[in-house]
């Protein structure tokens, strides 16, 4: 019998029930991109058919990190660039749960690159959405690791020397098996690139672009945006590692240029998740841990049992 | 100094294997009978470098390591980088043999490898005329020949040992059976041979004008030798701990290296990972998920552990962690001990801490210590450190086996069932108020895990409305705040009233003289406050482990009974001094610091010393590398 009776529940789920009854209203200023991720989970969310208690979204700081003050699931709202680790090592605990980090590009980016270069690299079953909006928002305004070269804020008084991080390229070469950007101005794509990362098995990246009114006004609205799915400019196999890096490649060199493209980059079904690796080498037990704690029957063993090497 | 007691030091280069070396010996030793303590003192490099295993061995207890040795079998540094004596490091080879020399007590013995420390070196460091003087008995012997004979060069040390069981008149017996269980077929042959060929020989060939002998002891009870990180893994096992995540580092190393040999066959999760920010947020992430879940490192490390142990702190997560303390600053003497982190663990992270600090002394301390660690973490949901250092991690001592004949404690303290959650307070939307105002005992709210029907919450590192929504509200505020930090009074409450004292006391109930310790230098002070009062002094001792909640009401008690106190630790800021002056608030003008940060431990003689020094008021300095620091007013 388990322990987790939210998991796995079998019933009608309303794309309410992912908003809380009683509202903190969001925070976030009008127009601005972070509403379309929200939306975009409410709807991915019942559709994959999962309930609210049976999903952790993990987010780290910044107007990001407040997604799941809005989103009414398990919550853990961590700090600044540490969403990826705790949301892993839950996984890990209790595989069995539905398991969304996310945050923001200064806090995946910069402060967590290393967290994200490794958790793409074990490939971790988790959905890892990245709220990129070429700027640090809830600070006001400092460039970011994705600005554009020569942005200008009161912390680049000159203009960036950077050229920006390319998300999409990194997570691909550090090992995510699910990579795809999506933009807030174009919901249903978002809505259906989210359910996929939700149903990947293995680490799932969502490079989502969100428009961000009040600090990035000169920046376009990635309007308009392109599907390369759906273009006929367009064709590469999502399956095949080499296009997708030539692709990637493309679209980051073309977003500052005004250009929008959007779509599936990289889709490895093959490769074993993280989970499936560490139960292969016997260092992951079959069952979830976080189960154990609750079964009466269950034989601790204990270090008395260990002795005979030290006698 | 006791004359019953064998100190046998087996130096080296790092790469000659001493530490497996001397881990069989130190439990030949205790299987004839003896009670032992190691000490263990090496280099930060891989191959060469001097370093020793110190095994004092004596039919009574024996809790700390000695003064000097008086056995030393020098195998020289095979691995010297470089053997020219105007180089910056200085002769290496022959440093096994000339490092600490002095401190080799009189008539004591001394077993060199000829065959790798050459005459013309023996000669430089005056051996002959200086074991003339002190009475040593000097045996030098080409081991490295007697070696490769029979096996492989390498196995030198097998040599060293049997000329020392020879020397000492000891049985062989259960020297073999040990190589029997650590040894490969390959090599155990061998290893046998040239054990027995060196034993014999030295019998046939030596007379034995020395005096020293192997103590003759027998133990009541079966006895199990184990180091500190041995006790911490063994106490976190026994506490229900199935996870575990970290990053190497020196000497934490030790206690994530035995979880993750032990967890796979236990159920349990090792994660090694990217970073100690990363190590601490995974604990936390287990934790957070329903899983009894750890983390450690050493200074350096645990540095990075700040900004989670904040977040756990504010979440209320239950977490352990370990700090293996070495001597810093920075980088530091990576594999020297010092307890100069206690200030640092106490206080890291921003805003005010709540979290638990225990500071083990001993090997049996170390254990229950780290499973009280586990209780209290899931019961206080809090989180709870357990700081210790090189010194305690790499120390040996036998225990009794039936010690640990004990069940093991995985509860989960206070986190609800999904039964227990439908009687619980919910908000309107259905939400659990997972920080509610009510039926808060002992200052803590009940927890539920992710997946659970009824328990969704939002934890964050904001402060938090009952639910969890980040919230400014003041009365929220002053009420969250405040609970979290009197959980702390309730902790002590229950240390204080239903638990044995985390402290140890000893010397004479009636001196007017006390010594405080805290941690690991307890062996050495224990040992020194029981020599003066037997040489008719009269001291009271006590070891301190609740680093914090303070033990406010024992350590008011134990200084009002004296006239003065010394603190020792090791440490140049005398930081345990200033935490004692910080919780009482007085006591300024009755304590005085005894502090060493060479990076070797205290020896008890030491700690005699500094007491006769300030107690007789004799005019003059310490001799050992320790630092007098005068009461406040002084």
């Amino acid at each position: 019998m388990s322990a987790f009776n939210a998991i796995g529940e079998e019933r009608e789920i309303d794309r309410d029930e992912f908003t809380p009854g009683v509202e903190p209203q969001p925070t976030w200023c009008p127009g601005c991109g972070d509403f379309g991720v929200l939306k975009s989970l409410k709807q991915a969310l019942p559709e994959v058919g999962k309930t609210p208690e049976e999903v952790l979204t993990v987010t780290g700081i910044g107007c990001s990190g407040k997604l799941n003050s809005y989103l009414d699931t398990y919550g853990f709202h961590t700090i600044h660039g540490r969403s990826l680790p705790v949301a892993r090592a839950a996984k890990l605990a209790n595989p069995e749960l539905e398991v969304i980090a996310a945050g923001g590009d200064g806090d995946g980016y910069g402060i967590g690159g290393n967290h994200w270069i490794h958790t793409a690299r074990e490939n971790h079953d988790i959905t890892y959405i990245v709220f990129n909006n070429e700027i640090f928002g809830l600070t006001k305004g400092q460039t970011s690791p994705t600005s554009p070269k020569g942005h200008k804020s009161k912390t680049q008084p000159s203009g960036s020397a950077k050229t920006p991080l390319r998300p999409l390229s990194m997570s691909l070469n550090a090992g995510a098996s699910y990579v795809a950007r999506t933009a807030a101005v174009n919901p249903n794509q978002a809505k259906e690139i989210i359910k996929e990362a939700i149903e990947h098995d293995g680490f799932a990246h969502v490079d989502f672009l969100t428009q961000c009114p009040t600090w990035n006004k000169d920046a376009r609205q990635y309007v308009p945006y392109i599907d390369v799915q759906e273009s006929d400019d367009y064709d590469f196999d999502v399956t095949d590692r080499r296009e997708a890096a030539e692709m990637m490649h493309e679209t980051e060199d073309v977003l500052n240029e005004g250009t929008v493209l959007t779509g599936r980059y990289y889709v490895d079904e093959d490769r074993p998740s993280y989970t499936e690796e560490k139960k292969a080498v016997g260092e992951l037990p079959d069952e979830p841990l976080a189960e154990r704690y609750f079964d009466d029957d269950a034989e601790w063993e204990r270090s008395y049992d260990l002795l005979d090497r030290h006698k | 100094m006791s004359d019953d007691e064998l100190i046998w030091r087996i130096a080296g280069g790092s790469g000659d294997g001493i530490d497996s070396t001397s881990q069989n010996f130190a439990k030949a030793l205790m299987r004839s009978g003896l009670d032992i303590f190691t000490h263990r003192h090496y280099p930060s490099r891989i191959r060469g470098g001097h370093t020793y295993v110190e095994i004092r061995a004596a039919d009574h207890e024996v809790q700390s390591r000695g003064d000097g040795y008086n056995f030393l079998l020098s195998l020289g540094d095979s691995f010297a980088r470089n053997p020219q004596e105007e180089a910056f490091y200085g002769n290496e080879e022959i440093k096994p043999l000339s490092e600490n020399l002095d401190e080799l007590r009189e008539g004591g013995i001394i077993v060199y490898d000829e065959g790798l420390i050459s005459e013309d070196d023996v000669e430089a460091i005056n051996l002959e005329e200086r074991a003339e003087e002190n009475n040593w008995h000097v045996f030098p012997i080409d081991l490295r020949s007697l070696a490769k004979e029979h096996g492989r060069e390498v196995m030198r040390n097998t040599a060293g040992v049997g000329v020392t069981a020879a020397l000492l008149d000891m049985e062989l017996e259960h020297i073999e059976n040990l190589m029997s269980d650590a040894m490969s077929e390959d090599i155990l042959e061998s290893n046998l041979e040239i054990l027995h060929e060196a034993y014999e020989m030295t019998i046939e060939e030596y007379d034995f004008e020395h005096e020293l002998r192997a103590p003759e002891g027998s133990h009541e009870t079966e006895q199990a030798l184990l180091s500190g990180s041995n006790a911490i893994a063994y106490g976190a096992i026994d506490g229900g701990c199935r996870f575990i995540s970290g990053y190497p580092m020196t000497p934490w190393t030790d206690v994530f290296t035995i979880l993750s040999q032990n967890f796979p066959d236990m159920g349990g999760i090792s994660e090694q990972v990217e970073d100690e920010i990363a190590a601490a947020a995974l604990a936390v992430g287990a934790s957070h998920a329903g899983v009894k879940a750890m983390s450690g490192s050493s200074g350096g490390g645990f540095a990075l552990m700040s900004e989670p142990l904040g977040l756990a702190e504010m979440t209320e997560t239950p977490l352990v962690l370990v700090e293996s303390m070495r001597a810093g600053p920075s980088t530091g003497m990576p594999t020297k001990p010092e307890q100069g982190d206690l200030e640092f663990v106490l206080y890291t992270s921003q805003g005010d801490s709540s979290r638990v600090v225990f500071a083990p002394g001993t090997i049996e301390e170390a254990y229950e210590q780290t499973r009280l660690a586990f209780d209290i973490a899931w019961e206080y949901q809090i989180p709870t450190i357990i700081i210790y250092d090189q010194k305690l991690s790499g120390e040996n001592t036998n225990v009794d086996v039936e010690f640990f004949d004990r069940e093991p404690e995985p509860g989960l303290g206070t986190t609800l069932t999904e039964d227990e959650l439908l009687e619980a307070a919910h908000d309107a939307s259905g939400k659990f108020e997972r920080f509610g105002y009510d039926d808060n005992e002992k200052n803590v709210s009940k927890r539920s895990l992710p997946g659970q029907k009824g328990g969704r919450y939002l934890a964050t590192g904001n402060e938090h409305s009952p639910v969890g929504h980040i919230s400014e509200d003041a009365d929220n505020r002053v009420y969250q705040m405040t609970r979290r930090i009197e959980k702390l009074d309730s902790i002590r409450e229950e240390l204080d009233e239903e638990h044995p004292s985390n402290q140890t006391y000893y010397g004479d109930e009636t001196a007017d003289y006390g010594i405080i310790t805290w941690g690991s230098s307890h062996g050495a002070v224990a040992e020194a406050v029981e020599r003066l009062n037997d040489d008719g002094h009269s001291v009271k001792g006590i070891t301190v482990s609740d680093m914090m909640p303070f033990p406010e009401k024992e350590m008011t008690e134990f200084i009002e009974s004296v006239d003065e106190a010394m603190v020792v630790e090791m440490n140049a800021t005398a930081q345990f001094r200033g935490l004692i002056q910080k919780e009482l608030g007085r006591f300024g003008e009755k304590l005085t610091s005894l502090l060493k940060y060479n990076g070797n431990p205290f020896e008890p003689a030491e700690v005699v010393e500094g007491y006769e020094v300030n107690v007789a008021e004799e005019e003059r300095e310490p001799t050992a590398q320790v630092r007098i620091e005068p009461a406040a007013g002084d």
